[in-house]
């Protein structure tokens, strides 16, 4: 081959390489977008989760939020509070820090205590509840297929006996698995009350009692046991606890609850209620 | 020539299909089909950034390589640099564009944004120049032919990304044997829908 056409091939390839170098060069120059050095900055000092808990599209737009200062730090859930203070304190403001919220399923019916139907179909929660409801004998209770254990992105639901648990020292209140539960179970609570009602039937106590073991049947032992003070609040045939003043611990003992349906969230997670109820 | 087009547009993407009887293009096509509208945002990117490319390198094609001239009495051209001249030119072409959706249009760019730098030395992109710069048919060979080439490829793949992407989402909610979860009930499924596309070839 002659060597003045592999220099022209060369140089052809050499010029074009060099032309789209400068076009983009020049083009980056005009069209550059003027990023702020602190969102990438604060972006790595957050978790990274994307989980969306903070209520924006993902970790980095609550990066920018906090930011342009129309978010606090503190509102990422995810965050341990030495996170949030050395975002506060790289960007000169306030942390704010949130209330804790954790995930709280409030049915405490699984696989032992309650009444179930055969059902083979999709091992999940969305399309169970399509046929008749589910396959449980208590119409408002965890189905049991693990669609919100999916949902969460931190492994704080386990799966037990066909029971949704929450275990509240990994929640971090991303409340991706409260729009998933088909029933509408899960809520969010303070992290700072332990004591809840985990049934979420309306029906009459003698009804619910046909179908779950572990069922409120509205006794009002808990409402009693808290004396004068508004702990306990009765909804119908329903005791829910009132978290604007949340018990104490020691209710749960001190109520002797014959369902065991009022438990502690952090002995609930820790499976203490096996096998109690009468 | 109406029915040279037909023959363009129906070939690439029914009889053709990129994806599923050229089997280019392959990784997105297993990337990103999990859920149907990352299909999407790929799809409108590779639409995109296809027809651009198919543009601007027949140009390149038309103008620069196959444009002969005479060393030492032999006439040559610089034909056997078209792979290399092509990824240069589409990976700079992505880059450019990418950089000017920044700036121009920030919601387009949200939207493609991530996808853009995934298809800039993807396969179908470069197979479908180069299938233009040897297309024999008068009409592909044209720039513009070769634009509706790159059009109507980019739509065939497009295509088979939501088929395949809807499929998919399908697939999740079934009950699948234990051996074939995840990719390799993935893989069957893209091998039914090629031979279902399979039943278009004799079309054209």
């Amino acid at each position: 081959m002659d060597l003045k056409f592999i220099i022209i091939s060369i140089i052809s390839t050499g010029i074009i390489g060099v032309l789209l170098g400068v076009i983009i060069g020049v083009v980056a120059k005009v069209f550059a977008v003027d990023v702020d050095e602190r969102i990438e900055k604060v972006e790595e000092l957050l978790p990274g989760a994307n989980c969306g808990g903070c209520g924006f599209a993902g970790c980095a737009a609550f990066a920018k939020a906090v930011v342009a200062e129309d978010a606090a730090p503190g509102q990422c859930p995810v965050c341990s509070s030495s996170d949030v203070e050395n975002i506060a304190e790289y960007l000169g403001i306030e942390a704010g820090q949130g209330e804790k919220r954790v995930a709280l399923v409030r049915c405490s019916g699984d696989i032992p205590n309650t009444v179930r139907t055969l059902y083979n179909g999709i091992r999940d929660c969305r399309s169970a509840v399509v046929v008749q409801g589910g396959a449980k004998g208590c119409e408002y209770g965890c189905l049991g297929f693990g669609s919100c254990a999916n949902a969460c992105p931190f492994g704080a639901i386990e799966m037990r006996d066909g029971l949704a648990v929450v275990h509240p020292d990994l929640c971090v209140g991303c409340e991706n698995c409260v729009s998933t539960c088909p029933k509408n179970l899960i809520i969010m609570v303070p992290a700072a009350a332990d004591v809840h009602v985990y049934c979420n039937s309306p029906e009459k106590g003698a009804a619910k009692r046909l179908v779950c073991k572990t069922a409120c049947i509205a006794c009002r032992k808990c409402v009693k046991a808290s004396g004068e003070e508004d702990h306990m609040l009765v909804d119908g045939f329903l005791v829910k606890t009132n978290y604007e003043n949340p018990p104490a611990p020691e209710l749960v003992e001190a109520s002797a609850c014959p369902t065991t349906a009022l438990r502690q969230a952090s002995k609930h997670a820790a499976n203490a209620y096996q096998g109690v109820s009468k | 020539m109406m029915s040279e087009f037909l023959v363009i547009t129906v070939g690439a993407i029914l009889v053709n299909n990129f994806v599923l009887s050229k089997f280019l293009g392959i990784c997105p096509f297993l990337g990103v089909s999990k859920k149907l509208d990352t299909a999407l945002g790929m799809s409108g990117a590779v639409i995109f950034v296809m027809t651009l490319a198919s543009l601007v390198s027949s140009l390149i094609n038309q103008f620069l390589l196959t444009r002969p001239f005479v060393i030492g009495g032999r006439e040559m051209n610089l034909v056997f640099l078209q792979t290399l001249v092509f990824i240069v030119v589409i990976a700079s072409l992505v880059q450019l564009v990418e950089i000017m959706l920044q700036k121009l249009s920030a919601k387009l760019y949200e939207s493609l944004g991530i996808f853009l730098p995934l298809i800039t030395t993807n396969c179908a992109v470069l197979g479908c120049v180069v299938i233009n710069a040897k297309a024999t048919s008068p009409l592909q060979s044209t720039w513009y032919g070769a634009t509706i080439y790159g059009f109507c490829s980019a739509v065939g793949f497009a295509l088979a990304l939501v088929l395949f992407s809807s499929l998919r989402e399908k697939l999740d909610l079934a009950q699948v044997p234990k051996a074939f979860e995840g990719t390799a009930i993935s893989l069957v499924t893209a091998g039914i829908l090629a031979m279902a596309f399979l039943g278009f070839s004799g079309l054209v």
